[in-house]
């Protein structure tokens, strides 16, 4: 071993240290050499399939053979855009529409959990809410959808125990309600965590600075709390809105014969019909929604709060 | 002592991890047969006694949907493959586009003994050249429960109506649409509807109108067996067009359920076994041609997965495997049942009238997403 260093050590050393001076002289090689490989993920993997997909929502496919045309056309956007069959439109309307009502609903449920958990329970309790909130998402999703299922079902529990109390059937089973109410429920964890995060952030000394200039509990929570807690809610929305924007198997398991998402009409024009130049100019629409989406959080602070 | 689980645990992984691809690739003097199957068509019981007695090994290669199962057909130029088994909607796709080569049915002897209608279907015989040897079928039924649907049904027009309103679950799939056009087929003889499958354009928007007006009455749309058996079971649903392997299932669960086909006929789905133009191991796929085709050999496929065989000589040896499995799956009807039934074939452009004014696959899935969303 020491002979080792004593023949090998100099140069070797010299080396070493000829690389950490280079290094440090020049510091954007160091980062470079940090960033290389997540950079190179990021823009292999993600930015030129989202390129890939966008470059293709401009060809056609040929229905029989099932191979792409190449020819650069606008032809699926205008299916797409048609006022005469507004049949996609009114798909990817209903989509957004109920990602925004399941993100409504899961604020109002999340909120007072949130508040709860950030300000009122000790330390005990709030371990225990924190591993029932988060203990649901250590199952699979299709589970818990299908789990959904069992219980809305004709003869499920809902049903049954509504008879046992001599109430009538809720037929509620595949229906645009039972949809909204699985899609609130699987992604509420996803609202709880980032509004927890933004309550437990606010100082005890404007709560009480506001108690003491007069602010009743309404009016402290309306002006200093929810203030505050924004950036959180918007945050939480990016995943509520975006994951059920993007769901297509919910609507499948859960939802009733009307239920087709935009994921849905994708998967149908890739799995069945092999016509990805429309499914990807269909695809385009969610990158928008989303994009846009995000531009609006960004401008109310939401990117702090993550 | 967990030191000691781990071990093994490790020691279980690693010899599973080497005997797993052995047994996939043992070197055979007969050369590898590379098949492209549905999940479960290579079952380990039929496929390892073929090895064994023809002296080819099989590689599998599953596919879950039709169009995947012509993409790997062609996949680098076509010929990375031996063998598929198509359905219906994929099987004019690869014979139109010069995929396969023709089979000499004289060298699968077992052939002769087919339904009459398995023999040359236009799914996969065009010209008069056959591009494939029938396998299994399905017909796509009517099944309703006894306790709640009352009378019996007897025609497909208990699911257009609007008596069962709310109860009704149709299979979510765009080639349902030849379901409806079969029934107005029948019904109304001044459409002129020749073949579920070739449809002008007047014919086809009649048959999207009428799914149009069943939308509202539909309960849910079901995918797949489990899905479509569970909404009938759990009284969702009350009818509606199913396979007889889902029937099988309901009826083991005791959920009181009969199916039938109603007098209109009823459409079916067919898989063909398939022979690609540059297979280099033709020896091997008439070896399994001829096994697949056999009695024995059909009645375990048959019963294995819930399908109909298409060799007359299966139906004893079914009852064998599994106790009235023969009248279950429809194996034993007259001539006059298989003419009842009308194949899945892709709707094609070009129906034969030179016009090439038919409606085409695409137009079917576009019209399906359109009628799910009126």
């Amino acid at each position: 071993m020491a002979v080792d260093v004593g023949q090998a050590g100099p140069s070797l050393r010299g080396a070493r240290l000829r690389i950490s001076a280079f290094l440090w002289r020049r510091r954007w090689v160091k980062g470079a050499i940090l960033l290389l490989p997540p950079l190179a993920w990021l823009v292999l993997i993600y930015l030129v399939a989202l390129a890939a997909l966008l470059v293709s929502a401009f060809w056609t496919s040929d229905s029989f053979t099932g191979r792409i045309l190449h020819t650069w056309n606008l032809a699926n956007f205008r299916d797409i855009f048609s006022f005469g069959d507004t049949t996609y439109l009114r798909i990817a309307l209903t989509t957004i529409w109920i990602a925004a009502a399941v993100t409504a609903i899961d604020v109002v449920l999340a909120f007072p959990i949130a508040y709860f958990m950030a300000r009122v329970a000790r330390p005990r309790t709030r371990t225990l809410l924190f591993v029932l909130v988060l203990l649901p998402l250590w199952s699979s999703y299709i589970v818990r959808v299908y789990a959904w299922r069992v219980i809305l079902k004709e003869n499920g529990l809902l049903n049954w125990s509504l008879n046992l109390v001599g109430l009538p059937d809720a037929d509620l089973a595949f229906t645009r309600t039972s949809m909204v109410l699985v899609f609130s429920y699987v992604w509420l964890p996803f609202m709880i965590i980032p509004v927890y995060t933004a309550l437990e952030r606010i100082p005890d000394s404007l709560l009480e600075a506001s108690g003491d200039l007069g602010a009743r509990g309404l009016r402290t929570l309306r002006s200093v709390m929810l203030p505050l807690a924004l950036p959180g809610i918007v945050a939480g929305s990016i995943f509520t809105f975006s994951l059920t924007l993007g769901d297509y198997l919910t609507p499948v398991l859960i939802g009733g014969p009307d239920a087709q998402f935009i994921g849905n009409v994708v998967f149908a024009n890739v799995g069945v019909a092999n016509n990805v130049p429309f499914a990807a100019a269909y695809a385009t629409i969610p990158v928008i929604v989303i994009a846009i989406y995000l531009a609006a959080a960004k401008r109310l602070g939401a990117f702090e709060a993550l | 002592m967990r030191k000691v689980r781990w071990g093994w645990a490790v020691l279980a992984l690693v010899a599973a991890a080497l005997v797993v691809p052995a047994a996939g690739v043992g070197s055979r003097q007969g050369g590898t047969l590379k098949m492209i199957a549905w999940d479960g068509y290579l079952d380990a019981k039929w496929v390892k006694p073929f090895e064994k007695q023809s002296g080819c090994a099989v590689a599998a290669k599953i596919a879950t949907t039709s169009d995947e199962m012509v993409a790997l057909m062609r996949q680098g130029g076509g010929g990375q493959y031996d063998m598929v088994s198509a359905s219906g909607d994929a099987s004019l796709r690869l014979i139109y586009g010069g995929d396969l080569q023709p089979v000499d049915v004289s060298k699968v002897p077992q052939w002769k003994d087919f339904f009459a209608p398995f023999k040359s279907p236009p799914n996969n015989t065009v010209g008069g050249k056959h591009y494939g040897i029938s396998l299994q079928f399905g017909p796509n039924t009517l099944v309703y429960r006894t306790d709640k649907v009352k009378p019996a049904p007897t025609s497909w027009s208990a699911i257009y109506g609007p008596k069962y309103k709310g109860r009704l679950t149709i299979p979510d799939n765009p080639i349902q649409i030849a379901d409806a056009a079969l029934y107005l087929m029948k019904t109304q003889p001044s459409l002129g509807i020749k073949d579920p499958y070739e449809l002008n354009k007047a014919q086809f928007d009649a048959t999207v109108n009428l799914l149009k007006k069943q939308r509202p009455l539909i309960k849910k749309y079901w995918v797949g067996s489990p899905d479509n058996a569970e909404l009938i079971s759990s009284g969702d649903a009350w009818l509606g067009p199913t396979w007889p392997i889902t029937t099988g299932s309901l009826l083991a669960k005791k959920v009181p359920v009969k199916e039938l086909i109603p007098k209109e006929g009823a459409t079916s789905w067919l898989d063909t076994w398939m022979l690609s133009k540059k297979s280099k191991n033709v020896d091997c796929a008439y070896k399994w041609f001829r096994y697949i085709s056999s009695p024995s050999v059909q009645a375990l496929q048959g019963t294995t997965w819930g399908e109909t065989p298409v060799n007359s000589k299966a139906c004893p040896l079914m009852n064998k495997l599994s106790k009235g499995s023969c009248a279950i799956y429809h194996a034993n009807e007259p001539l006059s049942y298989y003419r009842s039934l009308y194949f899945w074939k892709t709707p094609i452009a070009d129906c034969g009238n030179g016009k090439k004014d038919c409606m085409d696959y695409s137009k079917w899935v576009d019209a399906w997403t359109k009628i799910k969303a009126s």
